[in-house]
């Protein structure tokens, strides 16, 4: 327990509770499906810089439970692994498959799908993170700054992958187009703060949905002016809200799977 | 009954500077720029530390090492190790010393300033020629990036700049 625990109100205390698991479940998940992509990148400098970002973003999200243990929401792995589908507040985009097949079999995955992912995702995490860092709950704020150092790299690596795929040939521009037509079905619950919005905004643990949307929308209009592209339409509605719990199947099946190991020995001391 | 002696924080820090990176012992944990904080009260200790990368594996394993290096001195009672995320790290904490450690072993310090664009550069970590490329940002591990010497043809690694202004 600590001092800001005693300071707060329940209804504060519930919205810092909510936010945090959005927080660490989306880095999570996204970690997650960054990870599938080991040893089959289009080569080698993507696989180390991919594996890297992905152990990164792990990071992030462990020191979100984190967070949460210290507010004594739980222990901070059990909080990681042992809570099934209808308790997570990931974004459904962040639990997308990569693509067809399973890693360890035949992966057919796609790599453009994983740059409009990993790009589009990178920019609204720097801003939420932007925002994060005048939150009103301190040790968020101040573990954002950190975070924002980090993903500098994150975005700079994903931007470059984005504009020259883009650039590239006409196969690879469909294969990229296609690619953001799937991220943008899945973009509605990206700034969505769920059934918790009022309580989230209200105290000004991060800024409004609306807000953040237009300042993602602003922040990538360059790339696209200069791809002669229009910036794409985040959709008014989700047609399911992760932030209520509302999932995929793609979600069950990578919770089995990563929470394998974990489970085999819950005590086991790593 | 033996003399109680008191621990000093001069003690700890002369202990914590045999605690290296374990990945890159020419380098400790203090030339790092990673000891945020010793306090010691009779024979207890608390170290606060800083991650350097926050997913970085080696975390748990300095904490370890940190904690085993001064529980050997005899004087020294509860040891707690903690890691906290305020004040960031920023890889200007790393000292000079440190900055001479690191190319003993190979590495590149990490560069002191950004140009406008917010690039950077580094000269060689073997021959100091200025001459060389970025191979990739990413590197081995999170805190470093692989670039390659075009005078003396060799790859060679640099810690990666990390700074508030990013």
């Amino acid at each position: 327990m600590n001092s800001h625990e005693n300071l707060m109100s329940p209804e504060y205390k519930e919205a810092i509770k909510d936010l945090l698991l959005q927080l660490a479940d989306d880095d999570f998940m996204y970690s997650y499906r960054g990870s599938e992509w080991l040893g089959l990148a289009p080569h080698i400098e993507a696989d180390i810089a991919s594996s890297s970002i992905s152990q990164d973003s792990m990071g992030h999200a462990a020191m979100y439970y984190k967070l949460l243990e210290d507010l004594g929401v739980g222990e901070a792995n059990e909080l990681a692994h042992c809570r099934v589908a209808n308790e997570r507040k990931n974004s459904i985009l962040t639990e997308r498959v990569n693509g067809e097949g399973y890693y360890m079999d035949t992966p057919q995955y796609d790599w453009a799908y994983a740059v409009v992912r990993s790009y589009f995702y990178t920019q609204a995490k720097k801003i939420k993170i932007d925002s994060l860092c005048e939150s009103s709950y301190r040790p968020v704020a101040e573990a954002a700054v950190k975070v924002r150092m980090e993903l500098y790299y994150h975005r700079l690596h994903w931007e470059t992958w984005f504009k020259q795929l883009m650039n590239s040939t006409e196969v690879a521009k469909k294969k990229m187009n296609d690619a953001i037509t799937l991220v943008m079905d899945d973009f509605g619950d990206v700034f969505s703060y769920g059934n918790q919005k009022q309580a989230i905004e209200t105290n000004r643990l991060i800024g409004t949905e609306e807000e953040l949307k237009e300042n993602w929308k602003e922040s990538i209009t360059p790339v696209f002016l200069a791809l002669q592209m229009t910036v794409p339409f985040i959709p008014e509605k989700p047609i399911k809200n992760g932030r209520n719990g509302e999932h995929t199947k793609d979600l069950d099946e990578a919770l089995i799977t990563l929470s394998e190991v974990y489970n085999l020995d819950p005590v086991a001391v790593w | 009954m033996t003399k109680i002696v008191e621990v000093t924080s001069e003690l700890v820090y002369q202990v914590l500077m045999n605690v290296k990176d374990p990945e890159i012992d020419s380098v400790s944990i203090i030339d790092l720029g990673m000891v945020e904080e010793v306090t010691t009260q009779g024979n207890n200790v608390k170290v606060v530390l800083l991650p350097t990368f926050l997913g970085c594996p080696a975390l748990e394993i300095i904490k370890l090492n940190t904690m085993n290096a001064l529980k050997e001195l005899p004087e020294v009672g509860n040891v707690e190790v903690d890691f906290v995320f305020h004040p960031p790290w920023t890889s200007d904490r790393i000292t000079e010393k440190g900055h001479v450690n690191l190319r003993a072993f190979g590495i590149a310090p990490p560069p002191r300033h950004f140009e406008e664009d917010g690039s950077w550069h580094v000269d060689c970590a073997y021959c100091g020629s200025t001459y060389v490329t970025m191979d990739n940002i990413f590197g081995p591990t999170a805190c470093r990036s692989i670039l390659y010497c075009k005078s003396c043809k060799n790859v060679f690694e640099a810690m990666k700049p990390v700074s508030t202004l990013m």
